[in-house]
């Protein structure tokens, strides 16, 4: 019995005493996360530094309460490829009134990506809605919708979203099931049917198996494509990340390709430099399938005012093929 | 209760005949057929097959939906008849459990035969992520092949029990192994209290799976953006259209089966009677819902919506469609309402007309649509305007076909068709007047 209270007494004070230092640390910790709420330091250095905040107005702080702000320096070694190049949303504005089916276009796009089936990723469509309205070519790429209904029904995760606004595929991880082709309002996607055949040893061969040895990466689509794997436009990350305009865009003798930032809100064709907002006012920018809500990334300007006749597309119009066959 | 002897020597399994060997043998080497054809398509890519950019599914889905429809039966009929208490269900519901198991587990198959890497199956797995509708099928069809089994085994115990005695003298092996699988059925009332539970759990369960995956199985369409699957219809059109697949080929095999086994005393002229009217049933639900998906888009007459319907109704695939529509639907409603139509052998032959319309119903669902893109097809080459399936995916499809046929075949030749225990309590209650708790 006496035994018993000795032990109930020493838990008690062993306990209080944890208790009471517990609550010391806690009280020093509470006063000091008070005094950074209220903006008050224990060590005031007397000068003050005038800063401007975001509305526009001069304030004056305390130089104390002035960090440095820790910029990471290996910001490209973090470079996430499915995160993609900060800061950066990339549009493509492609002028309908210029586009007269010259397809050097897609001749460079088939070029870059040694694309060798039957189907080209960039596609220059011969349009015409209605009897009474005006035929006119259109070249589509992949939209890099900002709502992609590819991505949302991709099962693995093979085909997402970048924050610069492309939307990639990882040919490691496609299943192949073409739910994404089945999903894409726009028809851009391709299925690889059987093995690429790029011909034996051609010189292209010879020059993506150095380009894919030295960059084997989901930004460079096409180097070498997978069979059972789904590829489409990939709107050039390869060449953009050094500063350098996607293929179609160089290659158009037109100009009908423009390229750029959303953010910097210019877009460049090569030759002339735009403000994107007052390009799409002035002309009356749209996109396609505006009401499916997949909010592409590339823009159209209406077929008006024509500097081209659209007749002179038709002779290298072909419904049966966009790809040069190996010879 | 005593399952006299002649009940047991008429239901019990019994060995092939001639046609029967014959049957399973053609089977078998259709099986092989086609699992060569696949593995060259393995090989070689699904270039073999006639799918393109533009007709990027084919067959093997058109295929995959059909075998998920059928699979529905097991569903409808055995559940939805159990927790009704239609009496008359007892000697077709383990047909139907048959059917909706074999068919279940090949439509797990054959949705991997689409897959352009089958090598990264398991990346559905370790990758899956949960917006996608094949994730949602990634999970409901093997819950469904589970539930499907249990279905199937659960009311089998007391019949593996009567088998184990029957085969003792006989065939001992095959005796340890009915004895085996009845996991020690002795009929005491405690057993008999666990196994009712415990289907009466899973009849009820088999509902909303059944229900979940005809309706995932049209969400895979209807999330999509196409013409002609863009539809709200979809979930209960496809569950209708799957009553009508399940019940058309259960009759199929019912026929089959009480030809071959001459069970003529157990599956009479009023099952297939009650079959028909429930087939019938089916049928006029299925009309409604194709009326909703085929007419009324004629009313506001979209211009995308009627180039569509053009195709089916005049177009390249008018006479597909309109065999479909008139000799899987309309002429089925019309014999069946006849009290003659309801006899064995013009089932049979309905149900058979039922069941080849179904399947190319599916085709119908998937292929046109595909072929009529938003944008115009242009620059493939000119046989990409079209699809029909080749020699590889042909051989595939009927291999699949024929492997659902070949585990149906397996378990009729081994398992009581008709379950003894079940019609032999039915019979005394019927001598001793007293109801028969179901």
């Amino acid at each position: 019995m006496e035994n018993n209270t000795n032990k109930s007494r020493r838990y008690f004070l062993n306990n209080g005493l944890k208790l009471g230092i517990a609550s010391l640390i806690g009280g020093i910790g509470l006063s000091k996360i008070a005094s950074k709420l209220y903006g008050k330091t224990d060590t005031n250095s007397k000068n003050t530094i005038e800063l401007m905040t975001t509305d526009g107005t001069i304030v004056e702080v305390d130089s104390s309460e002035v960090v440095e702000v820790i910029h990471s320096h290996d910001q490209e070694k973090k470079y996430n490829l499915r995160e993609g190049m900060p800061n950066r949303k990339f549009v493509m504005v492609i002028d309908l009134a210029k586009c007269k089916n010259a397809l050097k276009c897609q001749i460079a796009c088939n070029k870059h990506h040694y694309i060798t089936g039957e189907h080209a990723w960039l596609k220059v469509y011969k349009m015409q809605e209605e009897e009474d309205t005006a035929p006119y070519w259109m070249p589509t790429t992949c939209m890099h919708c900002d709502h992609p209904a590819c991505v949302t029904v991709c099962p693995v995760d093979a085909t997402f979203k970048r924050r610069d606004g492309l939307v990639l595929i990882d040919n490691d991880r496609c299943i192949g099931c073409r739910f994404c082709m089945a999903a894409c309002p726009y028809s851009t996607r391709v299925f690889n049917w059987s093995e690429p055949d790029y011909g034996e040893d051609s010189e292209e061969m010879m020059h993506m198996n150095m380009a894919h040895q030295e960059h084997n990466s989901i930004e460079f689509a096409g180097m070498p494509s997978k069979i059972g794997t789904v590829d489409k436009c990939d709107f050039c990350p390869h060449a953009i990340k050094e500063n350098i305009l996607p293929h179609c865009v160089t290659a158009c003798p037109n100009g009908v390709f423009y390229f750029g930032d959303k953010y910097e809100d210019t877009v460049t064709n090569g030759s002339e430099t735009v403000r994107l907002s007052q390009l799409l006012i002035d002309k009356s920018g749209y996109r396609l399938m505006e009401g499916l809500g997949t909010k592409p990334s590339v823009f159209y300007l209406p077929p008006v005012d024509r500097l081209v006749d659209f007749k002179d597309g038709l002779d290298k119009f072909t419904n049966f093929n966009s790809v040069e066959k190996n010879k | 209760m005593e399952v006299s002897d002649k009940l047991i020597q008429d239901l019990a399994p019994r060995k092939f005949g001639k046609k029967g060997v014959i049957w399973t043998i053609s089977l078998i080497i259709i099986s092989l057929a086609g699992i060569i054809a696949y593995i060259d398509q393995v090989i070689k890519g699904q270039v073999v097959t006639n799918m393109n950019d533009y007709a990027l599914w084919g067959i093997y889905i058109s295929n995959f939906v059909f075998f998920v429809a059928t699979s529905f039966v097991g569903a409808v009929t055995v559940a939805l008849l159990r927790l009704t208490n239609n009496a008359w269900r007892t000697p077709i519901v383990r047909v139907a459990e048959i059917i909706s198991l074999a068919s279940i587990v090949m439509a797990g198959i054959t949705i991997m035969i689409d897959m352009g890497r089958p090598d990264r199956l398991l990346y559905l797995f370790i990758h899956g992520r949960m917006q996608s509708p094949i994730i949602w099928d990634v999970i409901i069809i093997p819950t469904y092949i589970a539930i499907c089994f249990l279905l199937l085994y659960f009311p089998l115990l007391p019949d593996l029990a009567i088998l184990k005695e029957h085969f003792s003298k006989t065939s001992p092996r095959l005796s340890k192994l009915y004895g085996k699988f009845s996991l020690n059925w002795t009929g005491s009332e405690k057993q008999k209290r666990i196994q009712l539970k415990s289907i009466h759990i899973i009849a009820i369960l088999i509902i909303p799976a059944g229900f979940i995956l005809q309706t995932v199985d049209a969400w895979l369409f209807s999330t999509l953006f196409r013409v002609g699957w863009d539809s709200t219809n979809m979930g209960a059109y496809f569950i209708s259209g799957a009553s009508v697949a399940g019940v058309g080929a259960l009759v199929t095999v019912l026929y089959v089966i009480q030809r071959a086994y001459k069970l003529d005393h157990y599956i009479t002229d009023y099952h297939f009677d009650k079959l028909g009217k429930f087939l019938v049933l089916t049928c006029l639900i299925y009309l409604y819902f194709n009326i909703n998906e085929y007419v009324i888009p004629e009313f506001t007459s979209k211009k995308e919506e009627i180039t569509h319907l053009n195709h089916l109704y005049s177009g390249q695939y008018a006479p597909l469609f309109w065999f479909v529509i008139i000799g899987g639907l309309i002429i089925p409603i019309i014999v069946l309402l006849f009290k003659k139509g309801r006899k064995p052998l013009p089932m049979f032959y309905i149900g058979l007309l039922v069941v080849v319309g179904s399947w190319w119903k599916r085709f119908l669902i998937v292929t046109p649509t595909l072929l009529q893109p938003f944008l115009p097809v242009q620059g493939v080459p000119e046989k990409w305007h079209h699809y029909f399936p080749s020699f590889h995916e042909w051989i595939i499809t009927f291999a699949t076909l024929a492997m659902a046929l070949l585990i149906i075949t397996a378990l009729v030749r081994y398992l009581p068709i008709v379950p003894i225990q079940r019609t032999a309590d039915e019979q005394e209650a019927i001598r001793t007047n007293k109801p028969l708790s179901s």
